[in-house]
Order: structure tokens, then C-alpha cells, then sequence
């Protein structure tokens, strides 16, 4: 399950919002081991695509070094689906690398609702969580 | 003096769980052949084909050996080099 704050579900959605039609992404770091997410981190999707997200390698090694100084893992790595339900697709399960992470997918697409899941993705498998959205910063 | 290399999570089954590890070689390439020597399974996850995985990123000194000269770029003892997975993904279901 994920539990994770209600400001920090509105950041996502404002993201993949303003990103929109392009796919949104970054994540939501937090203290190793703790399974709690905190620091909110806007990633460029350097794709600028609708179908695609990547975030750029410069970033990517700026983001893992600061996570690594402050002792912090990506709790929640974050994207949106533009076009499509909010369930990972192929390419989202081909290069999932952190089996610790919460994969949360947001989605427009169906229409009068915003979509907001989440997902383990381990070994190429793909399992839906429960989100428990709590109060409070 | 060696080579550091740094690991993500994902590649740590390689390592026996170790963040970093040390290697020896003239290039990348050489490098990873020496690592995969004690961490059978790694080179498979770096290199396909003979080149560097797509969506597997490679500093050396905190530059993308991409825009170095990939997995021929020279190293040298001292050196610090970081392996990252991509992340990406997305698109249709």
C-alpha cells in the first residue's frame, strides 16, 4: 500500500496537468527505508512527448546524488499517461529499475476523471497497490 | 588504485548487496569485463551486443560516457564510475 499526503497527490496532478499533452514524470523522495514519501522533485520529461517520458541523464545523476547525500531513496517515481488509462504499459514495465519504488501513474484520459494508481513493478510484474491519501504536510 | 564503481539497487543481486565495488581496465569496456569476472551477471546488464544498454546510463567522473566515447571511453585508476537505469517508460498500454 501506499500512503502518501494529499498535497503531495495534488503536486502530481498539477504536474501531469501543466505538462499536458506531454508526459509528466519525477518523484517523490523520502528517507531510506522509511517507505514515506516527502520531498516533492518535478523531473523535465527530456522526450517532451505525449507517448514517452525519460527523464534527462544529467538530471537523473544530479537527482541520485542528492538523494544519496541526504540518505533518501525514490519512494514514489511518478508519470502520466496522456491518452491512455493510468496502468503501466509495456515500456513502463520494460524499464522499471527500482523494485523498492512505488510506480504512480496519473491519467486524464477517462473522461469527467482524473485517475490515480499505484503499482509495484518487480521482475516484469506488474501489482497494483491500495493508495491511503492522508492529511496533514 | 582501481577503478570505483558505483551500483544501483537493481544490480546490487550482482555485488553480494555492495554499493560500490572496484575494477580494473583500460576502457569501460575492459573495466566491465573485469567486474563481470567477480560479478558474474553484470556485464549482461550493462552491454548488449557490444555497446551500452540504451536505457542504462554510465558517468565516468560525472559525465555521460554517451557524449565521451561510450564503452571505448579510456578510464584510469581513480576514477569514480556510476551506473544508472534510465527512468523512463510510457505510452499505450
Amino acid at each position: 500500500m501506499l500512503t502518501i499526503r494529499r498535497d503531495l497527490v495534488d503536486a502530481i496532478i498539477a504536474h501531469a496537468r501543466r505538462d499536458h499533452p506531454d508526459e509528466a514524470c519525477g518523484v517523490i523522495a523520502g528517507p531510506a527505508g522509511s517507505d514515506r514519501p516527502e520531498r516533492f522533485i518535478p523531473m523535465i520529461n527530456a522526450a517532451r512527448s505525449p507517448t514517452f517520458y525519460e527523464f534527462d541523464s544529467m538530471d537523473l545523476l544530479r537527482l541520485y546524488k542528492e538523494m544519496d547525500e541526504r540518505d533518501e531513496e525514490p519512494v514514489v517515481i511518478y508519470h502520466s499517461h496522456t491518452d491512455t488509462e493510468a496502468y503501466p504499459s509495456r515500456t513502463d514495465v520494460a524499464y522499471a529499475s527500482e523494485p523498492n519504488a512505488h510506480y504512480v501513474l496519473v491519467s486524464d484520459a477517462i473522461e469527467g476523471e482524473t485517475q490515480f494508481r499505484s503499482f509495484r513493478i518487480v521482475d516484469g510484474e506488474v501489482t497494483e497497490e491500495e493508495v491511503k491519501i492522508i492529511d496533514g504536510e | 588504485m582501481a577503478v570505483e564503481v558505483r551500483i544501483p539497487t537493481i544490480l546490487r543481486q550482482y555485488t553480494d548487496g555492495a554499493k560500490s565495488v572496484e575494477g580494473h581496465g583500460d576502457t569501460l569496456a575492459a573495466l566491465i569485463d573485469d567486474l563481470e569476472s567477480r560479478h558474474a551477471g553484470l556485464r549482461d546488464r550493462l552491454i548488449e551486443n557490444g555497446t551500452l544498454r540504451r536505457f542504462v546510463n554510465v558517468y565516468l567522473n560525472d559525465e555521460d560516457v554517451r557524449f565521451l566515447e561510450g564503452e571505448k571511453t579510456p578510464v584510469s585508476d581513480g576514477d569514480v564510475v556510476t551506473v544508472l537505469p534510465a527512468v523512463a517508460g510510457g505510452g499505450p498500454a
